[in-house]
């Protein structure tokens, strides 16, 4: 790695993450307004659905006794959202993390994330126009990061700008990829909004022109150690805004369950909170994943840069808090009173722990690792 | 733990009246099992990273001892407090080691159970198949024979040739009942999940075991050495040596480096002030022999490539100038020739110079200041170094005479110079200023005189740390056994399969058979469906000749 700056070409790269920025601005209000809009329609189909009901109940009434539970049982196939009875009838019958011997028409359903799937007949015009200008902001966005990388002539992730923006984009790349698969356009707005937090504080706070690297620095470690610790960065993000629908969604399901109206009606628009967790816990894997090879890749580079594979350096503390709590959400899940809400507390409190590592610690706190630039 | 869950082991439990009469015995079981719960588990780990915060909010022992007197000596009343928490050794404190030790204890009192009922379950067989297949989650049927009057094969044939698949697929399986009018074969995979989820928290212990054992049998030591010099791997050689707690001197690696050269390469580019001058490289010339009479061997040493010889790793850490004098005394004598270490202080290299001449008669001389690799001044003031790469180097000293004090037995920092006992010559108070030596001015004589001082060259030095750590291949080992056994536990889909067959007639008449099947998934699987249709793929190419189809349920087939 030489120190062949080239500053024209980050001159643009500069521009690009303006301009991605600006662009992910607009894609976040077209993620809210699909909330919106999709939520109302949802509404309004539930309201249709239930007058029809109550019109062919009183129908029925006067003509075939006992139609009701026909009915009922036909309203509960219908439902994607009836997850939460699975988990009641699982935990009753065999202890969670056993084999499964209880069949229920929606264990299917949970079990799969069908209910992530994307439906065919419903008609999202605000979320296309969301999508579409998130591909276009993370074309933008990647030409930014790699111009910068091929202006600085290394790998773009060495100080805070970089890691914000690098950050930023593998966010909105994981969450992309993923919409390939499953519909996950109800975390738009938060995502696309942590997106837009993350750019904004590379370009507000922590603004560095291109520079060559540090000896220290300077090793094919920085490129396996940092990129992964930035991807498994990106999918706590994800997993972080998911946890926060989980609560609001189990919320409002206790509510509907009570008889109550609830006043957060978007949410008719994610998926129920069984699912969620669900899913989450399959992307939070990965995280976990992820992160362990980046605590043990940092241990093997401090080995070889500073002659100890441990030594409690506070960016080392860090890696290790967050790792320990995301183990405990590995646990919570299989520990009969931890899962539901108290495992989205967990993999919330672990992304804090993530955010804290990624700003306070890089920057306020003294240490082998505050190289960031600032 | 997996065990203490379930209903039967709930209902053989003591009811909670009797807690008291069950005798220390009881109690210890009790506790015991308290403690290898998996909630236990859950909170000790997040009491471990909880109790790991304070040690980034304090300065700690183990990285700068000298930052944590001087935070005592800031904070009088509340450091002395601190420090009686060890919250400045929060790593090997107490309470730290508490958590981590009972959190391990709970680790193996959870994994010992399991793994033996995990072999338990691998060389028993897989389970009866159940009465009603179709209450499991995933259920599909499909009918062989039929099409164009072809026969179906007979249900045993079926559920032989469906056993062999299922065996291929990875499954191990066990027919059952077979000749009689409903054999089944029930088939399982995926048992090396939980071998995964074993190899992970054994190989956890083995690592934190084996950072045991590096803090045990290891040693860490610290030596400069400057161009042309050597250093041989006995104590005696070290600047400053940290045994760990069960070293023994004899197990030094009888090694020998020397520095043959060092180089910093610093940021040249024009158009970027502010890192103008930053250091962009580090590189070290050695020559090293693994033994005494060994073959000297050429090294290159940089700041991410450390040497290993043997598993001692001797790490490039720090670097500087060692500007070579030659002081004469005050009988004209040389007292002493050779380099003397700095340390640099900014980022142009500006170093701190201390020389301590004992020889010297008939008095002792010190000498203090500066090295300035660029020395430029300015007209009337003191010169300061511009750069950190060797244009115009100067020293700037001020100077001493008397008793250093080293007689006294008492270790001295070699670093500083002790003024109590000395009388100043020259300095930048005083009224003849400090000397000044760099290419013009070579030579100074020291007032009164005391002696001279001669600039003659400079060298460069290298800071070398050298670690020996018996526990860090096993600790890399257990990592990888650990990352695999998380991804195997993780990623590997651990299910039940049954698959039992009966005969019908079909509309036309024709003896048709029916396979029924289905599936069933530890804890959550999301691909349990996949998995379905992946066996009815298998069953489709199987039988393709013999006219199979899907049998399209409805709603009175699923229980
Ligand atoms: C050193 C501390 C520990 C760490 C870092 C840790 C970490 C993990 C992780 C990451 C998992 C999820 C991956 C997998 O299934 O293999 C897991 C699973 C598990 N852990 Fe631990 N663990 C620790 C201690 C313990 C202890 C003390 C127990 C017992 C009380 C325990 C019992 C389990 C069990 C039963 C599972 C499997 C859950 C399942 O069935 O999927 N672990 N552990």
């Amino acid at each position: 790695m030489g120190s062949d700056i080239n500053v024209t070409l980050g001159n643009w790269s500069e521009w690009f993450m303006l301009l991605a920025a600006m662009t992910y601005m607009v894609v976040f209000v077209a993620f809210v307004w699909d909330m919106a809009s999709h939520s109302k329609t949802l509404g309004l189909q539930e309201q249709r659905r239930a007058q029809k009901r109550a019109a062919a109940q009183q129908e029925d009434a006067r003509e075939l006794v006992g139609a009701g539970a026909v009915g009922s049982s036909a309203a509960g196939a219908e439902h994607p959202g009836s997850g939460r009875s699975v988990r009641a009838t699982a935990a009753a019958d065999a202890a969670p993390g056993e084999f499964r011997t209880t069949a229920d028409n929606s264990t299917r359903g949970a079990g799969e994330f069908e209910s992530l799937n994307y439906r065919r007949n419903a008609r999202r015009p605000a979320a296309r126009v969301a999508v579409t200008l998130m591909v276009i902001a993370f074309l933008l966005h990647a030409f930014a990061v790699v111009s910068r990388g091929i202006a600085a002539d290394r790998v773009p992730w060495a100080n805070m700008y970089e890691f914000c923006s690098t950050g930023a984009l593998v966010v909105s790349g994981v969450y992309l990829v993923t919409l390939v698969f499953k519909d996950l356009r109800f975390v738009g707005p938060m995502v696309s909004g942590l997106v837009l937090i993350m750019l904004c504080l590379a370009t507000i706070a922590f603004p560095t022109p291109v520079s060559p690297l540090q000896p220290a620095l300077q090793s094919y470690w920085l490129i396996i150690h940092v990129s992964i610790a930035v991807a498994a960065s990106g999918i706590f993000t994800i997993t972080f805004a998911m946890a926060v629908l989980q609560l609001l969604q189990s919320r409002r399901e206790k509510r509907l369950a009570a008889g109550e109206e609830s006043r957060m009606g978007f949410l008719r628009a994610v998926p129920d909170s069984v699912t969620l967790e669900n899913f989450a816990f399959r992307l939070n894997s990965v995280g976990f994943v992820f992160w362990t090879f980046t605590l043990a890749a940092g241990a093997i580079w401090a080995d070889q840069a500073w002659g100890r594979f441990w030594g409690w350096d506070t960016k080392e503390v860090w890696t290790f808090v967050v790792w320990t709590v995301y183990a405990a959400y590995m646990h919570a899940r299989v520990t009969r009173g931890w899962n539901g809400n108290r495992s989205a507390w967990l993999s919330i409190a672990g992304y804090m722990c993530v955010v804290f590592n990624f700003t306070i610690v890089n920057t306020l706190f003294p240490g082998l690792h505050s190289y960031s630039g600032l | 733990m997996t065990k203490a869950r379930t209903p039967r082991e709930r209902k053989a439990q003591r009811p909670d009246v009797e807690l008291p009469t069950l005798g220390p015995v009881g109690m210890l079981r009790w506790a015991w099992r308290q403690l290898t719960k998996m909630s236990t588990a859950l909170v000790l780990l997040l009491l471990l990273a909880i109790a790991a915060v304070p040690g980034s909010l304090f300065p700690q022992r183990v990285q700068d001892p000298d930052e944590v007197a001087g935070y005592i000596r800031a904070n009088p009343t509340l450091g002395p407090w601190l420090d009686r928490l060890q919250l400045f050794d929060v790593y090997s404190s107490y309470w730290f080691s508490a958590i981590y030790l009972l959190l391990f204890i709970s680790l193996v009192g959870c994994v010992i159970p399991r793994a033996v009922q995990h072999f338990k379950a691998w060389r028993s067989k897989p389970p009866r198949t159940p009465q009603r297949i179709s209450r499991l989650p995933q259920y599909r049927k499909v009918m062989l024979g039929g099409r164009d009057g072809a026969a179906g094969p007979t249900p045993t044939e079926a559920v032989e040739q469906a056993a062999a698949a299922l065996k291929k697929r990875g499954y191990r399986v066990q027919p059952q009942d077979l000749g009689s009018a409903a054999p089944s074969v029930a088939a399982e995979r995926g048992m090396i999940k939980e071998v995964g989820n074993i190899l992970f928290h054994v190989a956890l212990l083995a690592v934190l075991i084996s950072v045991a054992i590096g803090s045990l049998f290891g040693y860490k030591g610290q030596k400069i050495v400057v161009e042309g010099e050597s250093f041989v791997n006995t104590l005696v050689d070290y600047d400053s040596f940290n045994p760990g707690t069960n070293f023994n001197p004899d197990s030094l690696n009888p090694f020998s480096v020397q520095l043959t050269s060092f180089e910093a390469t610093f940021n040249r580019d024009t158009s970027d002030p502010e890192h103008y001058g930053q250091p962009t490289d580090f590189n070290a010339d050695l020559t090293v022999r693994e033994g005494p009479g060994e073959q000297p061997q050429d090294v290159h040493l940089a700041v991410n490539k450390p040497l290993n010889v043997d598993g001692t790793k001797v790490y490039l850490v720090g670097n500087g100038y060692a500007p070579v004098v030659r002081v004469k005394d005050g009988e004209g004598k040389v007292a002493y020739e050779g380099p003397v270490v700095t340390v640099p202080s900014d980022s142009v290299y500006t170093s701190s110079l201390t020389l301590k001449v004992p020889d010297a008669q008939p008095d002792q001389l010190g000498f203090a200041g500066l090295l300035l690799p660029t020395a430029v001044s300015q007209e009337g003031q003191i010169p300061k170094s511009v750069d950190p790469a060797l244009n115009n180097p100067a020293l700037l000293l001020s100077s001493f005479s008397g008793d250093l004090g080293l007689d006294s037995g008492q270790p001295q920092n070699v670093y500083v110079l002790d003024t109590q006992h000395l009388t100043e010559l020259n300095s930048l108070s005083s009224g003849n200023g400090p000397l000044l030596l760099d290419g013009q001015h070579r030579t100074a004589q020291l007032p009164g005189g005391k002696g001279s001082v001669e600039f003659l060259d400079v060298k460069r030095y290298v800071g070398l740390d050298i670690h020996s750590d018996p526990g860090r291949i096993p600790a890399f080992i257990s990592f990888l056994v650990a990352f695999a056994g998380l991804i195997m536990s993780l990623f590997i889909a651990r299910r039940r399969a049954w698959v039992r067959a009966t005969e019908t007639e079909d509309a036309n008449g024709v003896r048709c058979t029916v396979l029924e099947y289905g599936l069933l998934a530890r804890g959550e699987d999301h691909r349990l469906g996949a998995e379905a249709e992946k066996l009815t793929g298998l069953w489709t190419s199987l039988w393709e000749d013999r006219g199979v189809r899907e049998y399209h349920l409805n709603s009175s087939d699923k229980a």
